[in-house]
């Protein structure tokens, strides 16, 4: 009777689920990628890029809604990267732990998982209304910002608790003030972790559609004018005028391959931000070597 | 003529409700080296991190008594607990210096503290260099990571970078511990050189270390100060029975 290494078999069918689980996602990806690329590439070319649509949108490019996304994206990093980071520099270096600064860490972690929508409606009651910013890339930026805010949050305490005490004792015992020390000995070896966490809650906010469909997009809007103008004003966006193509539109079926190919131009933006996100995080590693 | 640098009354320390120190009187005199010495957990390295106040950093730390430098308490209400670090300094047992280059690290003293003088922060480092003993060996890479030195190196470093903010009191934390007997050696060296300027206080379990390297020695037991004498007569003719257990070796 042929004795069987239990041990073993658990081992390799445990390796095999997890490989398979892997497989699963790597495959979704791939599909995913696969579907966009092969349907949308045909419709990108310059003229796609950098036209504005005509003919009732069956024909022309998506450049208003590339500038349009480009300029809330904009207003969203200038508002939730500096006031995240220092809200995790403040909740994590300065404040006192204890059961307030759990409760407001509870909240921060809950309002990442406010449905975005929410949000849309949130920042239409304060920007769009309270504020009389109207209907604006202002709003929309600002409503986005918020969104973000709480994943840079997050990401920033992460990569500050990575820092060891070490580098701050030492520093403190050299009579530095804590002000000192956080930006000589902590900011510029959690700089790489902030970034990266902060510019992948970007890349995920200039994709939503929610937030925005409340406080500012439009559906056709061909002409931005220069800063600071602009933020007053309405704006076409990658993800709404997707959603638009695909379900909207009088001709469907007709303006499918632009959807697909504003699709494309989307997920290429958003990696180009990753990118991004990975080329500074790599500068800052090189340049702040760590043990 | 002995001069008292720190000294300490009532002293009581509190992690939270935990009591680690009971009632330390204890007097630091100054150009000489003070050893504290015993079992692990009596609470020396918590009264040592107590005179530059870096147990503050710790949330939950309550102090009672006095704590007095130069005749005047450290924990009072008006102290800036800023200079007075720079005042005591201190090296940790596990030797950390700072992911920059060797000139950085011993030069982030004097910039923290407003030295802009590219001249004179040059010239601080290298004497701060030379006095921890370290200059010949670093002297010509100086701009290379201070991660790449060796332990010994590494704690020598940071003994030069404490120094370079010229503190008056060196507290150090069982500074050779991590290090091979003759790194260990340097390092006692060392110390025997700097007693003539500094005050040092030195917490160590090597008792061997502490007969060798220190004038005063306190031994301290479960959070309380047992007996506190000259280092000869503690090692030769302790007057407690738990002195004179701990240091002939029955225990800890």
């Amino acid at each position: 009777m042929m004795k069987i290494n239990w041990k073993k078999v658990n081992e390799k069918l445990g390796f095999s689920i997890l490989r398979l689980a892997t497989g699963v996602v790597i495959f979704i990806l791939f599909f995913i990628i696969y579907d966009i690329v092969s349907k949308g590439i045909g419709s990108v070319n310059w003229e796609f890029v950098t036209d504005k649509p005509r003919k009732g949108m069956t024909e022309g490019g998506i450049w208003p809604a590339i500038v349009g996304t480009f300029w809330v994206s904009l207003v969203t990093v200038i508002f939730s990267v500096p006031i995240g980071m220092f809200a995790a520099i403040y909740l994590n270096e300065y404040a006192r732990q204890g059961r307030i600064v759990r409760l407001i860490r509870l909240a921060i972690r809950n309002l990442s998982g406010v449905p975005s929508i929410v949000y849309g409606l949130f920042g239409f009651s304060l920007f769009v209304l309270m504020l009389n910013f109207g209907l604006s890339v202002l709003s929309s930026g600002l409503t986005l910002g918020l969104l973000t805010l709480p994943w840079t949050i997050t990401a920033s305490e992460e990569a500050l608790k990575t820092v060891p005490m070490s580098y701050r004792e030492g520093a403190l015992a050299l009579g530095a003030t804590k002000w000192q020390t956080i930006r000589s000995n902590v900011l510029p070896y959690a700089v790489p972790g902030m970034l990266t966490g902060t510019i992948l809650g970007l890349a995920r906010a200039a994709g939503e559609t929610a937030p925005i469909l409340f406080t500012g997009v439009a559906f056709f809007w061909p002409i931005l004018p220069k800063f600071p103008d602009v933020l007053f004003k309405q704006f076409m966006a990658l993800p709404y005028h997707l959603f638009i193509m695909s379900t909207q539109h009088h001709e469907i079926v007709k303006v499918r391959p632009l959807a697909y190919g504003t699709a494309f131009v989307l997920i290429v933006l958003i990696l180009l931000m990753n990118t991004v996100a990975i080329w500074i995080r790599y500068r800052f590693r090189k340049k702040y070597k760590r043990i | 003529m002995s001069e008292i640098k720190l000294y300490t009354k009532k002293f009581d320390f509190y992690y939270g409700h935990f009591k680690a120190l009971t009632d330390i009187n204890l007097e630091i005199q100054k150009n000489k080296v003070t050893a504290l010495i015993g079992p692990s957990g009596c609470g020396k390295s918590t009264f040592l991190r107590s005179l530059n106040r870096m147990n503050d950093i710790i949330p939950g730390t309550i102090v009672e008594g006095t704590v007095a430098l130069d005749g005047k308490d450290i924990y009072d209400k008006n102290i800036d607990v800023v200079d007075l670090r720079r005042r005591v300094g201190m090296v940790f047992q596990k030797s950390n210096p700072f992911p920059k280059s060797i000139f950085e690290n011993v030069a982030y003293g004097l910039r923290i503290n407003g030295e802009r003088n590219r001249g004179k922060i040059t010239h601080h480092v290298e004497e701060s260099l030379k006095n921890a003993a370290l200059w010949e060996e670093v002297k010509d890479r100086l701009d290379t990571s201070a991660m790449d030195l060796s332990g010994g190196q590494q704690q020598r470093l940071c003994i030069a970078r404490a120094l370079a903010v010229q503190p008056e009191v060196i507290l150090m934390d069982e500074p050779a511990s991590a290090l091979d007997p003759i790194a260990t050696q340097k390092i006692e060296e060392l110390i025997f050189e700097l007693k003539d300027d500094y005050t040092i206080v030195i917490v160590t379990h090597n008792m061997q270390q502490a007969a060798r390297v220190s004038d005063f020695t306190a031994f301290f037991y479960l959070g309380e100060l047992i007996e506190f004498d000259e280092t000869d007569k503690i090692f030769t003719n302790p007057s407690q029975k738990k002195t004179e257990d701990y240091v002939t070796g029955r225990f800890g």
